[in-house]
């Protein structure tokens, strides 16, 4: 394991330092400037967040379905689901902090109630209420309790965009000067796969640590459950 | 099929007797909601014109809080004599005792909610220039939204340590696009500017799809130990 580790900590560091030359050689975006290059961080953060909340989907539903066939199995899509809420839910901070960072000094203002901010928004929320579940919840219910109410959370996501995309086209907002991806310029294009690349190879990283962390954790519990039973009887 | 009919029927009349025997529940919705409504008149205090564009917004965060009461305190009742346990070990299915329960909830709120519009209609001089019969389609359809999800995350925050903090925690996120919703259709009838159709058609699509996700998924937070 800690061979494997070493490897893909050196593979992710080459990643980020080659993406942060990618993004900063990048050409200068023509009415932006120079503080369009957040876009290469915000972006990938976006899309690994996705990335990471629909890990998260799968995992739950995995361990809903195998925890009684095969615990072993169960527990483990548990601590991934664990994992990848909580990596996901960092990633996504990242995207709501350097989004209204990147809005204030383009479009004046921090912070708009379009389709894509309130859903990125609320994503955020729903997964931070999913993570206090886990944290209040008491010790053996809290993955079969989390797990459901995963599925529902990311049940609820595209019904969040598609009304908040109707309730945009009825109150219309100031249009903004082009979208991001609106015509990327094809060096900018390698630039940001780059950096998401790296984004991936990171937060994959970052997932790997905190699933060994939820073993090692199972793993504790169990002995305390075991040994609970055998000098119980006192 | 029977079954399950006969002891959702079952369950709704135990709580609905209990609940008209103490009245316990509902005497509290009832007076917070009337706070609630008072608080935001002093908070906001519009002109007819501007009431009616607001008005759809206040009823519904209004609504939504005295729900809050409601739901918070619908399973203690079945963890206090060990209730929850026998239904646990009963041949009962577990979808019928959830329905039952969102059942006698929607109906409470339901007499909540009748008992504020003329309140809210009073205190904020309202006049529905839209068409005022689609009003009751929103009210059922948005209140069932809170309802069946305020039920199962009820269920599901019943054993965590911060009980009546975990249910809001859970249950606000989720229900954002059928607040949206019924707060639009709403707005849409109060002042007859738009069509509340799609707004309709969105808390009926999400009732169906939650309504079916929390019967498949409840068996699993009952026996969740």
């Amino acid at each position: 394991m800690n061979y494997k580790f070493l490897v893909l900590t050196l593979f992710t560091a080459v990643l980020l330092f080659y993406g942060y030359y990618r993004a900063m050689s990048a050409p200068e975006e023509l009415t932006m400037g120079e503080v369009q290059r957040i876009f290469y961080y915000h972006v990938p953060s976006a899309w690994t967040s996705f990335v990471c909340f629909f890990a998260n989907f799968l995992a739950s539903v995995v361990y809903l379905a195998r925890r009684k066939s095969s615990p072993a199995a169960g527990q483990a899509a548990d601590a991934v689901a664990v994992a990848t809420a909580e990596v996901g839910v960092v990633f996504c901070t990242i995207v709501l902090v350097t989004g209204p960072l990147w809005a204030r000094p383009v479009w004046g203002i921090w912070w708009t109630w379009d389709a894509r901010l309130t859903t990125t928004l609320i994503l955020w929320l729903i997964y931070v209420s999913y993570l206090f579940l886990r944290h209040y919840a008491a010790g053996g219910q809290a993955p079969t309790l989390a797990s459901v109410v995963a599925i529902i959370g990311f049940l609820d996501v595209p019904m969040v965009y598609m009304a908040i995309r109707w309730f945009r086209t009825q109150h219309p907002q100031p249009v903004m000067a082009g979208g991001e991806g609106s015509g990327l310029d094809p060096a900018m294009w390698n630039a940001l796969l780059w950096n998401w690349a790296a984004f991936l190879a990171f937060g994959f990283l970052l997932i790997w640590m905190r699933y060994n962390l939820a073993r090692f954790q199972q793993l504790l519990d169990e002995r305390h459950a075991l040994a609970a039973l055998k000098g119980g009887a006192r | 099929m029977t079954s399950l009919f006969a002891v959702t029927r079952a369950t709704l009349a135990k709580d609905v007797l209990l609940e008209w025997r103490s009245k316990d529940a509902i005497n509290a919705m009832l007076f917070f909601s009337v706070l609630v409504v008072v608080i935001f008149s002093f908070a906001f205090d519009p002109s007819a014109e501007e009431s009616r564009r607001i008005a759809g917004g206040l009823v519904w965060v209004a609504f939504l809080f005295a729900a809050n009461v409601a739901l918070n305190q619908t399973w203690m009742r079945e963890l206090r004599n060990q209730v929850l346990d026998a239904y646990r070990v009963s041949p009962a299915p577990a979808n019928a005792l959830f329905l039952g329960k969102a059942l006698g909830n929607f109906f409470f709120v339901t007499v909540v909610e009748l008992a504020m519009t003329p309140l809210f209609i009073v205190f904020f001089n309202l006049r529905i220039l839209g068409p005022a019969w689609q009003l009751v389609i929103v009210l059922v359809l948005g209140t069932w939204a809170l309802v069946v999800n305020g039920t199962f995350f009820a269920a599901v925050s019943l054993r965590t340590r911060v009980r009546e903090l975990m249910l809001p925690l859970l249950l606000f996120p989720v229900s954002i696009p059928a607040l949206l919703g019924m707060v639009e259709a709403t707005t849409a009838i109060l002042t007859g500017d738009a069509s509340p159709r799609f707004w309709l058609n969105l808390l009926l699509v999400y009732d169906v799809v939650f309504t079916t996700a929390c019967l498949l998924l409840f068996e699993t937070v009952l026996h969740a130990e």
